[in-house]
């Protein structure tokens, strides 16, 4: 006998309809804990991993962007609205297929923002590129926009598309296994920095 | 081969070679007042900042209720799961594999890689590939597996073993860890200091080329949603993220009962676990993919299921709960048992509370060291409290003492008790003969299982009763004459 049929006969088949007791299953959690603030909350959840927050507007976003920037080239992906990196010299832009050993960073969007938790998702689609892009470099700026913050998990996962390749992000790379003190980048980007428009 | 090995279900799970059973591990982790400092730093520090992290959340009772029905749920129906998580997997272009035990799966993950032509892999840390000893496997087969999670890394190069699900090096501290840098990383710099960012910069330099250059990863899953054939895998540093999106070929091992019926569910267990483990709102990265993608991530991806016990566990009544286990490690950092004794003091991949009840059924009570396991408890109940899934591990430790002891001499003894107990006189004469004995306490030898877990308090010279009537003789006369 195949592992596969000896362990799914082991499990048998219970009787009762799978799919309508799960639609009965019991759930009395709050679907939101916050209401209004959310930008606010958000900023100030993802400030509390250490990560570097802006909050500019649309007009003040290039040169934010500009301003960040440490010695060297970004990689920006494809869908980044040209406005965006307007006021940063062509030479320092580079595309998707940059050797990341030698990029300084990279800049994209993001698909959600989660206010409770203060986690950015990258569901790897327009202006964010392949997870590598948002992995290797060591500073990763990222643009939020107001309408992208959702309250919290349920909200936010309910305008995500599951099967996409995510990323969550709550703050830079951390670990906290040498005595359970926080270091900051391991593997990943060093700097998280947030651009809340 | 160790008289464990010839344990039927010794293929599960491997017992740590030459680990004693829990009572005399227990007492030489005690003594190691070094271990019992670092662990209760870190125990005490976590407790603290877990329960804050719980607190801010209104609804917590409430989602810990749901987090343990769909639990119970997805495990009562989990063969339809399972098919169903089959079926999507394929469907997204991945390639799933089943496995009965470990020696299966160690099989498996050993073919996949021989079919790459690799002999190094990266590894995530991951617990179900610490519970089948895939390393060790590996190694036989010429495989060189390198785990990346600093803290596997740390018990990788000191030869070591892991002794917490979250923290596996929590038993070591700053200096201890940069001794075994210095000595056994290369690219270590001279003169680094025990500073925690210096160490972790040594790591990162140490693993950076090795991710860079590997061409198959293995991985552990955190969740499998059923409906759509998403893995999950949640971390902090991004060696996980690297290890899942660099390589062309990722190998997952999962656990059968790491499902979830559908995506809406991980909004339940997405808050759960992260506060319950590192005491955080969300922890640094989470990654999830379904099959491949083309253009991003491996091209080949591979999924290991693994029952290795399960089943089994499944057709226990009370024992199933333990499979809700999400491995937040909380029930560790909340026992007193755990916090003196430390992690190896379970002689299993899973330490702690959860690792009392988990071995023993994953392996049967068959060993020594797993008969000892349930006994390895005060049943306080403090782990049932922080348990985000419920378990009620009190209730499962009871369970696994009464199948524990079923032998004759502990009945004997209890009915002996019973009979003593029941008449003044008896109990009277028993605390004489108590009394006249106690120089030879010392050198007796009870039934060992009731014993060797408990020291014997020093038996009086007399019985309260005796003393009362020698020092109150005048006093106790009168009210009885009165």
């Amino acid at each position: 006998m195949s592992a596969r049929d000896a362990i799914l006969g082991r499990l048998g088949a219970p009787e009762g309809d799978p799919d309508a007791e799960y639609l009965l299953l019991h759930r009395g959690y709050l679907e939101r804990h916050h209401g209004d603030g959310l930008v606010e909350l958000f900023a100030e959840r993802v400030a509390h991993y250490r990560a570097i927050v802006h909050r500019v507007t649309e007009a003040e976003l290039p040169g934010a962007l500009a301003a960040a920037l440490r010695l060297g080239a970004y990689v920006v992906p494809e869908g980044v609205p040209a406005a965006w990196t307007g006021s940063i010299e062509p030479s320092r832009r580079l595309g998707p297929d940059a050797d990341l050993e030698r990029v300084s960073g990279t800049i994209t969007g993001c698909a959600v923002g989660i206010a409770e938790t203060g986690t950015i998702v990258l569901d790897h689609g327009a202006a964010q590129g392949r997870r590598a892009l948002t992995l290797v470099p060591d500073h990763h700026l990222v643009v939020v926009r107001a309408d992208q913050v959702a309250a919290d998990l349920p909200d936010g996962l309910g305008r995500l598309d599951i099967t996409r390749p995510l990323t969550f992000i709550s703050g830079p790379s951390a670990t906290s296994d040498i005595e359970l003190s926080r270091v900051e980048g391991v593997h990943g980007p060093r700097t998280l920095e947030v651009f809340l428009v | 081969m160790s008289d464990i090995a010839k344990d039927a279900t010794a293929s599960r799970m491997p017992t740590y070679v030459g680990m004693p059973a829990f009572p005399k591990a227990a007492h030489e982790a005690v003594a190691d007042t070094r271990l019992r400092r670092n662990l209760a730093h870190a125990t005490g520090t976590i407790r603290e900042r877990r329960a804050a992290a719980v607190a801010e959340l209104d609804d917590w009772a409430e989602l810990r209720d749901a987090g343990k029905r769909i639990k119970d749920h997805t495990l009562e129906y989990l063969g339809h799961y399972l098919r169903m998580l089959e079926g999507k997997v394929t469907e997204a272009g991945g390639v799933v594999h089943w496995a009965r035990d470990a020696e299966e799966a160690n099989a498996i993950v050993a073919r996949l890689i021989k079919e790459t032509g690799e002999t190094e892999v990266v590894k995530v840390k991951s617990m179900a590939t610490q519970e089948i000893g895939l390393n060790e496997a590996l190694a036989e087969h010429g495989i060189t597996a390198l785990e990346t999670d600093l803290a596997e890394l740390i018990v990788q190069l000191a030869d070591d073993r892991p002794s917490h699900i979250l923290v596996p090096a929590i038993h070591k501290n700053r200096a201890e860890i940069r001794d075994l840098f210095s000595h056994r990383m290369p690219s270590a710099p001279e003169g680094l200091t025990d500073e925690p960012a210096d160490l972790a910069e040594a790591a990162r330099r140490h693993l950076r080329a090795k991710f860079l250059s590997a061409k198959v990863a293995v991985s552990g899953a955190n969740f499998a949603i059923a409906d759509t054939g998403t893995i999950l895998v949640v971390e902090s540093e991004g060696n996980g993220r690297m290890c899942l999106t660099l390589p062309e070929t990722l190998i997952t091992v999962m656990g059968i009962e790491k499902l979830l019926p559908s995506a809406r569910d991980l909004e339940v267990f997405l808050q759960l676990l992260p506060r319950s483990s590192t005491a955080e709102r969300m922890n640094p990265y989470t990654s999830a993919w379904t099959g491949v993608t083309p253009g991003d991530g491996p091209q080949n991806f591979h999924l290991v299921l693994l029952d290795n016990g399960r089943t089994d566990v499944r057709d226990e009544e009370v024992g199933r709960q333990a499979l809700r286990c999400i491995r937040c490690s909380a029930c560790l950092n909340v026992c007193p048992v755990y916090a003196r004794a430390g992690g190896h003091a379970y002689g299993s991949p899973y330490p702690g509370p959860i690792g009392a009840i988990l071995s023993p059924q994953i392996r049967g009570i068959g060993s020594k060291v797993d008969a000892s396991l349930p006994f390895a408890s005060s049943l306080c109940g403090a782990c049932y409290e922080v348990c985000p899934v419920a378990i009620d591990i009190p209730e499962v430790l009871v369970h696994l003492r009464a199948k524990a002891a079923k032998k004759l001499p502990e009945k004997t003894v209890m009915k002996v008790a019973a009979w003593g107990l029941r008449s003044p006189a008896r109990l009277a004469l028993g605390q004489t003969l108590a009394g006249r004995a106690r120089s030879l306490a010392p050198h007796l030898r009870f039934p060992r299982a009731w014993a060797d877990t408990r020291d014997l308090p020093p038996i009086p010279k007399e019985s309260f009763r005796a003393w009362w009537k020698r020092t109150h003789g005048d006093s106790a006369d009168r009210k009885d004459a009165s």
